[in-house]
């Protein structure tokens, strides 16, 4: 297993948001995490990136525990994240926040290589690279995210809710662009989301978080004709 | 009309100083909004080095001329780089999570610590600052005195300021500053260590207040340990002139200052040199604290 979470719990103050997660993401794959508002899946993907403390559990990557590292040394581990809320740099270019992306890589040529490929990705971020971040819509700082995230070179990719808060058409896109990039780069993808039914069409695996826990999890094409699953978080009856 | 140029000229000199210490009030302020009020001792400290180092340079290289003044320089800016950085680990940093008040309220003991300290180490008497700087006239008529002096002010701190410009907006090391300073955890999520951003932008500010402090030396050549207190707090004013947090606010902030205080020193009455910027202070704290006491922003989760 490339990524092992064991127990994970996260607080803030008195709020338990993560209590006791258990799950394994497998080199390769795209595992989703879907689960109601507040269910704690952000704060388990930030635990992962070390931007949030775990206040118990251990997370592993290759088989290191990385639960208490500092967030800058697991992105050298070859974790990055775009993560809720995209965190664009509002004040740097979209250049610049492509360049932060890459910021422990010093291999010019090779960075250069991938911008021309997240360029070829989504080719509207070629048009916006020298505006503000803060200039960008929601959808073009969604690509940026992304993109930004990919220039890190990640073993291990976390997206949170790339699809909040864009225009539906976009949606598909991003989705298409997310297994594009597991299969062409062989980047494996663990993807929060709560728009259940497009992560469960693209994903092989998903754990369904409720309350800090998971209730269930499974191949995805199981979670996705499970009925509890189906009414809960697919609105069908 | 030349009483006015040479005034002018007079308040760049003054006003390009006070800009390279409003610079590390500013940048401290964008990456940690906070106010670092130690950073006019660290001015002074700037300065001293400046003193001791200065008769070392005779059997090196003769004593003064330009090669001595800009060694002297380096080895002050490289002297309170370090301090800058001691500082913030040893005093900030076990605070960072902290309310900003209480890392306010320890910026000013480390503030008295380096003035006490000063006067206990250095004695509280001024000293004479040596003429590193050769300050020959280049016009002295009845029109005009200029002394290359003022030149070599101007100059100096133009070339510093542009030099920071190219390291803050076309370096690395630059561009992850202007991020951390716009989000500490996004730009954790870089893979960028936060706690080197800072180090390295106390070092930046403290390196700038130190070849301020050199050049103030050349204008008052009179140096004691409470040197820091005025030119800090007048920094500091020119910072928060125009909001603080933005490079070349601080600059005209700066220059602002030092044209406003030797205009008033020159057209009214040198009693009101310092009076000027206080003035100027509670007018800011009337009408906009909120430039001073920190921007309210929404609390960042
Ligand atoms: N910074 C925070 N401070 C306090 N409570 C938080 C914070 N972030 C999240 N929470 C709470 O933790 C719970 C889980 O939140 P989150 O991980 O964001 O869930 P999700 O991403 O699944 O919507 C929610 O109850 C939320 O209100
Ligand atoms: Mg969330």
């Amino acid at each position: 297993m490339m990524l092992e979470i064991d127990n994970l719990q996260v607080s803030y103050g008195a709020v338990r948001a993560v209590k006791g997660i258990t799950l394994a993401v497998d080199q390769g794959q795209i595992v989703t995490l879907i689960g109601a508002n507040g269910a704690g899946k952000s704060s388990t993907l930030r635990a992962i990136s070390g931007i949030t403390k775990a206040s118990g559990g251990h997370i592993r990557f290759d088989g290191r525990d990385i639960t208490a590292l500092p967030a800058h040394a697991i992105v050298a581990l070859g974790i990055s994240q775009a993560p809720e809320g995209r965190m664009i740099f509002a004040n740097l270019t979209a250049r610049e926040n492509l360049a932060m992306g890459a910021y422990l890589r010093r291999d010019a040529a090779e960075i250069d290589k991938d911008i021309d490929y997240v360029f070829a990705m989504f080719p509207k971020l070629k048009e916006r690279i020298d505006q503000p971040g803060g200039k960008l819509s929601g959808g073009e700082q969604q690509m940026l995210a992304i993109a930004r995230a990919l220039l890190a070179r990640p073993r291990l990719l976390l997206l949170d809710e790339p699809s909040l808060g864009i225009a539906p058409i976009l949606v598909r896109t991003i989705f298409e662009k997310i297994v594009e990039i597991n299969r062409e780069l062989g980047t494996t993808i663990l993807l929060v989301e709560q728009n259940a039914r497009m992560a469960l069409s693209v994903a092989q695996y998903a754990y369904v978080l409720e309350t800090g826990t998971v209730r269930l999890h499974g191949p995805a094409a199981e979670i996705a004709v499970n009925d509890d699953i189906r009414r809960a978080y697919l609105g069908e009856h | 009309m030349s009483e006015l140029l040479q005034q002018i000229i007079n308040g760049v000199s003054m006003g390009s100083i006070y800009a390279l210490i409003a610079l590390g009030y500013t940048m401290v302020y964008g990456i940690l909004r906070f106010i670092n009020f130690a950073h006019g001792d660290v001015f002074m400290i700037g300065a001293f080095v400046g003193f001791f180092v200065a008769p070392l340079m005779v059997p090196l290289v003769g004593g003064s001329g330009l090669a001595a003044a800009v060694i002297i320089m380096l080895v002050s800016m490289a002297a309170c780089a370090l301090l800058g950085v001691t500082i913030e680990k040893l005093a900030y940093r076990p605070l960072r999570s902290r309310p900003k008040l209480t890392v306010l309220i320890t910026a000013i003991g480390v503030s008295l610590f380096l003035e006490y300290g000063g006067q206990l180490v250095f004695g509280p008497d001024p000293k004479p600052f040596p003429a590193l700087i050769p300050s020959t006239m280049i016009v002295n008529s009845s029109f005009l005195v200029l002394s290359s002096n003022s030149l070599v002010v101007i100059g100096t701190a133009l070339g510093l300021m542009l030099l920071l410009r190219y390291i803050v907006f076309h370096t690395r090391m630059g561009t992850a500053m202007r991020a951390v300073s716009f989000d500490h955890r996004a730009a954790s999520l870089m893979g960028i260590n936060i706690d080197s951003v800072i180090s390295f932008t106390f070092a930046l500010g403290s390196a700038l207040a130190a070849a301020a402090a050199i050049l103030y030396g050349s204008i008052y050549p009179s140096i004691n340990p409470l040197m820091g207190l005025f030119p800090g707090l007048k920094a500091f004013v020119a910072a928060v002139l125009g909001g603080i947090g933005n490079l070349y606010v601080a600059v005209i902030g700066g220059l602002i200052i030092g044209l406003l205080e030797t205009l008033v020193t020159g057209y009214i009455s040198p009693i009101y040199r310092d009076a000027i910027s206080f003035a100027v202070l509670i007018l800011i704290l009337l009408f906009r604290p909120s430039g001073i006491l920190g921007r309210h922003e929404a609390e960042k989760v």
